[in-house]
């Protein structure tokens, strides 16, 4: 199948220190993929460099390619804004800005030119009922975005990133706020949304790898020790240290 | 030892405290020294009253109202857009490195004594005045200029303070999100921060009200209702200042009760400030 994120030989510094350790992997799109591994082994920093959110560390230096639709994405030639349009990111927290629900949504057309307002209406209630919002929140628009539960503002923070029309998800432990039962709601949204998206899912929750992802990817000191179909990693990884990560004797 | 602790503990207490008496023992003070009057006068006759002339025995301090609204405005006018752009400068663009050196420079100029502000708005502003737009020089577009000046280190750090603690992850996401530095800083930081910085406005407002050595040296003193910003014009601070030297009897208690005035102002800006600096931290 044709990848729709490729890395060839990623290697990532933050300073002197190397985060990632000459990365290859071929990301499906239309398919959620998932990055496991223990803290600290760079998971976040990979999620990173795909959409260049890593840059804004200062002392940072990157090596080998990032591609995306065999583009790549680190070439001087590439519009940085319409690079993180494509990619969009959740992150652990939600992180919706102290604004209306409404203007939360709104945000990323508002800032990319859209400036009718039936367009952005319609955007809006488009991205809302994506996340399964929009029955609950039809009427609380004007509302502010930080009266919401976690698990609300996290679907709403996904729904900024359909707002600007994304190709890609990226979401770096987007449940670890929320409690068991809104997490499954993320997870069962996640699996309503591949249809259309690439999703890339950092977890160090392995059931929650199992549940949502088709590949898995597990991670180590900044190594991509193995990846492969989810299915595989969890019943017959052909690392130790997979294994050994898996059946809970590491992290 | 443990009965140390305690004298420490409760002589710190008893300092912390003294501030409240102190401010009582000032409030209760002038307050006795400037009540009659005001209640001979009447309320409204003091306030609303134009005619200031103590030998006539009229105190009205309307025109050193208007003279501080005058230049307080004036002073925030041009305060304002620069205090602002070299906080967001300093806060959201500048590297560490020239923040290093800018903003304690920032904090020193609140440090220079009032009569050199005074003494630098009449070398280098009354000349300027008097060769570009007339008239002798002290005026209210003098005063403002320099008090504008002096408010800028209050204004501009405690802005520094309110957008630094907005949350990076807002930051974070407005970015991700393909926005640009400028974009997300006025419609994400600046959003956020705006009760800080509202109340960074308000404590400047109330040191320029209170301001009076710069202001004596440069607003010109003249009890007169201005009309134009090359006026002269002498505030409630810079009234009581000028005149209580000679001032006896109720002219020394109009100048308390001018006080009094000026107290309660200032109390309740800094009421206000305190209040949504506070709201800040409940809506978060
Ligand atoms: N901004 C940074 N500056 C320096 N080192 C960092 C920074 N962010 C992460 N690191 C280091 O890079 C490694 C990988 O971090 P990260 O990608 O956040 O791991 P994970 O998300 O898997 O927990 C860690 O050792 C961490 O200390
Ligand atoms: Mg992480």
């Amino acid at each position: 199948m044709a990848s729709k994120i490729e890395l060839n030989n990623l290697t990532f510094y933050y300073g002197n220190f190397m985060a990632l350790k000459d990365v290859n992997m071929n990301i499906v799109g239309n398919a959620i993929t998932a990055l496991i591994g223990p803290s600290g082994c760079g998971k976040s920093t990979l999620l990173r460099t795909i959409n260049r959110t890593n840059e804004l560390i200062d002392g940072t230096r990157l090596e080998g390619k990032v591609l995306i639709d065999g583009k790549d994405i680190y070439d001087a030639q590439i519009d940085i804004i319409e690079l993180r349009k494509k990619v969009g990111m959740v992150f652990q927290r939600p992180n919706c800005f102290p604004l209306s629900v409404y203007d939360n949504v709104a945000y990323g057309p508002v800032v990319h030119g859209t400036k009718k307002k039936a367009e952005l209406d319609k955007i809006v209630e488009e991205s809302l009922i994506a996340t399964w919002l929009w029955d609950d929140l039809k009427d609380k628009l004007k509302r502010s975005a930080l009266s919401l539960s976690l698990d609300y503002q996290q679907r709403l923070c996904i729904a900024r990133v359909l707002a600007i029309g994304s190709e890609i998800i990226l979401l770096d432990e987007p449940c670890s706020a929320l409690d068991p039962i809104t997490t499954l709601r993320i997870e069962e949204l996640l699996v309503s949304l591949k249809e259309n998206y690439t999703i890339v899912i950092v977890t160090h929750n392995m059931q929650q790898a199992a549940r949502v992802s088709d590949y898995s990817g597990y991670m180590l000191l900044g190594e991509l020790v193995e990846f492969n179909q989810t299915s595989k990693i969890f019943t017959s990884p052909k690392d130790k240290r997979t294994e050994d990560y898996i059946t809970g004797r590491f992290g | 030892m443990k009965y140390n602790e305690r004298l420490i503990q409760s002589g710190l207490l008893i300092t912390a405290f003294s501030t409240i008496a102190i401010l009582i023992l000032i409030g209760v003070f002038i307050l006795k020294e400037g009540l009659p009057v005001i209640l001979k006068v009447g309320i409204k006759d003091f306030i609303c009253g134009v005619n200031w002339s103590p030998i006539e025995e009229q105190f009205g301090i309307f025109p050193m109202i208007m003279g501080s609204i005058w230049i307080t405005a004036g002073a925030l006018l041009f305060s304002l857009p620069l205090s602002l752009a070299c906080a967001i400068y300093l806060a959201e663009f500048s590297t560490p490195k020239i923040g290093k050196i800018l903003k304690p420079t920032i904090e020193l100029l609140a440090g220079i004594p009032s009569v050199v502000y005074g003494f630098m708005g009449m070398v280098i502003l009354f000349p300027l005045i008097r060769n570009y737009l007339g008239g002798p020089g002290p005026c209210i577009l003098a005063a403002s200029i320099i008090l504008g000046i002096m408010i800028l280190p209050t204004i501009t750090s405690i802005s520094i303070d309110s957008l630094q603690a907005v949350p990076y992850s807002y930051r974070e996401g407005s970015l991700a999100l393909g926005a640009t530095r400028w974009q997300t800083v006025k419609m994400v930081v600046l959003p956020a921060a705006r009760s800080g910085i509202i109340a960074g406005i308000i404590l400047g407002v109330g040191r320029a009200v209170g301001e009076t050595m710069a202001v004596i040296m440069i607003a010109g003193n003249a009890v007169i209702i201005p009309d134009s910003i090359l006026d002269p014009v002498r505030t409630l601070t810079t009234n009581i200042a000028l005149e209580m030297n000679f001032a006896t009897g109720e002219h020394r208690q109009a100048l308390f009760a001018t006080g009094i005035v000026l107290f309660i102002v200032i109390m309740l800006l800094n009421i206000i400030a305190n209040l949504i600096a506070k709201r800040k931290v409940i809506t978060k």
